[in-house]
């Protein structure tokens, strides 16, 4: 590493981001030896190129991109930075691989505290431990007071398939959907602190790395037909994204989909549905019936899958509805959402 | 969940479809109407339609206040935030309705007027507290539920001199609505067949059921005044049935726990000590209703938008194809309009019965219509 050549340390107690930490020059090249190179050190990173180089194994790699807007940016149960891990490592998760580096885009708007920009770097820094992926390389932007909200962060990862995984394929008639756990934890505890809509709950975001449960639940059933992460719009949008691009229906059995009780009394209360709350740390599976029973005891007995539950099943169906048997006996549809989830007035 | 699981019962609702089931007489047929869009909301979400017999047909009433709302009116809020550069608060659903030329107060927005979408009135008071360089106009709308938190608003706003805030007061009352489905040439003429009414559920916490006892006693259509929980839709719809059974023609109160006789004499206060009646009101649907809106007093004139603004009554046609209007009269279902579903989608609405869930297209859409499509499905195979 060349030597510091800066007078004076950042201020990470009263300082703010400047236009000039993101222009090229020594205001940049002090917050990246200060913060970033400390935080997510390793042997990728620590060269400085404008790359990462490094060594891959044979087999299909997998890549995936996913960008970060989050407000607010701190949430119970998270922040930013540790989704911003979370959220790319699970894309890459989706498709069976092994996650194994991340890269990094940083938008800073101008005046953006430094304090919190370390905060949530070291977030972020230890969300990418945890999970035992390296950041090996990254990028930041500042943008003018105003022209931002923040931080944006943009991460891509990278990983490989293990040999022998097969996670896609066609669905048919009978096959099971299952999912991890509870759903719409995320959204709901992120809605909690929206303006003009604050309220008291104990709800965190449910927002982890699935990459160890995916891997326990491959070695169960290594032809997992389908594997999603229901994020924005929910499991509503995820399982009409799956029965448009397969040409088959789903249907659900409501009394057999986890919600958490006070998602629910949340949602009920704001007039909103849970299956259209966002979720950052579970998974949808589908699978063949002669599989469901072991795959399910599988995510069973993964932390992050204590309490996966099986909530129903592939049919027959040109025209792609998502159905569900409602806990009154009926029936409905489960739709695309239009616009934003807005409450009911009345 | 306390106090809500309880009413989402699968096994009470079936043993209330028995009872339905067993109680039908062989062929007669009970034309139902659900005011509210809560009940037409529930009927969807929960499936009710699949538990019921098929001479039991429920007709989707006009309770929906972001459906009934003429264009006009939301024209001169659209106009109101873009010309008058005011901050327009309103609630979310009212955002995406179609207006003139398929404007809308979220275009509106995305053109750079400061459109907020608010939770409670008691928002758009905070927001003109923290602007006080700016007007706020409190974009209000909605049957005698929503109400008495506007009077309250007002009632604050006077108190506390807030000068920069005011009210564009588009307040509706579901009595007079409901004798105008009454009056109407359809079910004149027999065109429709209404045998009942499952009466409102929120709106009766307010105005008690007294307010509807002339739906009986004039007209001779029995009321059963429901909570929005699917068994009270349900138990409601059996009392109706039993009503008919028998002949007879009453206010009955399937929402005890909620609603008297009187209501809530507290709010009627407030709401009568700011608004008064409209001597006509138009409606999307019903056209123009005499005695069936609210506006503000004189004494609190100076915290009226229309009076503030000098706003100019306008008058706008629904889309040419929209048939939101006979939807809303109970006249038409929505799998009869030509445009459900294909140029109308809750994404592209041309009329606004398909924006607001409450809306009878958009909690048809939303739910219910792959039951048309079996249908199709199975009629041509």
């Amino acid at each position: 590493m060349a030597a510091r050549d800066h007078t004076r340390k950042l201020d990470f107690r009263h300082g703010r981001v400047e236009m000039n930490h993101g222009s090229g020059g020594k205001a940049m090249a002090q917050l990246i030896e200060e913060l970033f190179l400390p935080a997510f050190d390793n042997p990728w990173l620590r060269p400085l190129e404008d790359q990462a180089r490094f060594e891959v194994a044979g087999g299909r790699m997998v890549m995936a991109c996913d960008s970060h807007v989050v407000s607010p940016l701190f949430f119970p149960g998270g922040d930013i930075g540790s989704l911003s891990v979370h959220g790319t490592i699970n894309d890459v998760a989706m498709s069976g691989a092994r996650p194994l580096y991340l890269a990094a885009g940083f938008i800073l708007e101008e005046g953006f505290p430094l304090a919190d920009l370390r905060r949530i770097v070291e977030s972020m820094a230890r969300a990418a431990h945890d999970v035992g992926v390296a950041v090996v390389t990254g990028d930041t932007k500042v943008v003018e007071a105003g022209k931002g909200d923040g931080v944006f962060i943009t991460t891509t990862g990278v990983g490989v398939i293990p040999e022998g995984v097969h996670v896609g394929g066609a669905l048919h008639p009978g096959d099971k959907v299952l999912v991890s756990g509870p759903l719409g934890d995320h959204g709901v505890a992120i809605l909690s602190l929206r303006e003009g809509l604050s309220f008291d709950t104990t709800i965190e975001s449910d927002s982890a790395p699935l990459h160890e449960l995916v891997a326990a639940m491959v070695a169960a059933v290594p032809a997992i037909r389908c594997l999603h992460d229901p994020t924005r719009g929910g499991i509503a949008a995820t399982l009409n994204e799956v029965t448009r691009r397969h040409g088959i229906g789903i249907r659900l059995d409501e009394a057999a989909i986890p919600i958490r009780e006070p998602v629910r009394a949340a949602c009920e209360f704001l007039g909103l549905d849970p299956l259209y709350s966002a979720n950052e740390g579970k998974l949808v599976a589908i699978c063949e019936p002669a599989s469901a029973g072991r795959l399910l005891a599988a995510m069973r007995e993964h932390p992050l899958g204590r309490e996966a539950a099986m909530v129903g099943e592939v049919v027959a169906d040109d025209h792609g509805f998502v159905e569900m048997r409602t806990v009154f006996g009926g029936s409905r549809v489960v739709d695309w959402l239009s616009g934003e989830q807005l409450p009911r007035i009345c | 969940m306390k106090y809500i699981d309880e009413f989402r019962d699968g096994r009470l609702a079936r043993e209330i479809g028995a009872a339905i089931h067993r109680e039908v007489a062989p062929g007669r047929q009970y034309n139902l109407m659900e005011f509210c869009g809560g009940h037409t909301h529930a009927i969807s979400r929960y499936g009710i339609e699949d538990l019921l017999p098929a001479p039991v047909r429920m007709i989707h009433g006009p309770g929906c206040p972001v459906c009934v709302l003429p264009i006009g009116r939301l024209q001169m809020a659209i106009d109101l935030a873009v010309e008058r550069n005011v901050i327009l608060c309103s609630y979310g659903d009212m955002l995406r309705v179609p207006a003139w030329q398929g404007d809308s107060l979220l275009k509106a927005r995305s053109r750079g007027a400061d459109v907020r979408m608010i939770y409670s009135v008691n928002d758009a008071l905070a927001l003109a507290r923290r602007h006080p360089d700016r007007q706020v106009v409190f974009f209000a709308i909605g049957f005698e539920t929503t109400t008495p938190p506007t009077a309250v608003a007002i009632l604050q706003a006077a108190r506390e001199g807030l000068r920069n805030f005011s009210v564009f007061c588009n307040h509706v009352l579901t009595p007079a609505a409901m004798r105008a489905i009454l009056e109407s040439a359809e079910l004149q003429s027999g065109v429709v067949r209404l045998d009942g009414f499952v009466g409102p559920a929120h709106v009766s916490t307010v105005i008690g059921s007294r307010p509807y006892e002339f739906v009986a006693s004039d007209y001779h259509r029995p009321v059963v005044i429901a909570g929005f929980e699917p068994l009270d839709v349900m138990q409601s719809i059996l009392m109706l049935i039993r009503q008919v059974n028998a002949g007879r023609c009453e206010v009955e109160n399937e929402f005890i726990r909620a609603v008297n006789r009187e209501g809530n004499l507290k709010a009627q206060r407030l709401t009568n000590e700011v608004l008064e009646l409209r001597d006509r009101f138009e409606w999307r649907g019903l056209g123009p209703v005499p005695d069936s809106a609210l506006k503000i007093r004189e004494r609190f004139a100076d915290l009226d938008a229309e009076r503030r603004f000098e706003l100019q009554e306008r008058i706008i046609p629904d889309h040419k194809a929209c048939e939101c209007a006979d939807i809303l009269r109970g006249v038409k279902h929505p799998r009869d309009c030509k445009v459900f579903g294909s140029a109308c989608t809750p994404d592209s609405p041309l009329g606004s019965c398909m924006v607001s869930s409450e809306g009878a297209c958009a909690a048809h859409y939303l739910y219910g219509r792959f039951r048309e499509v079996r249908r199709e499905t199975e009629g041509a195979a």
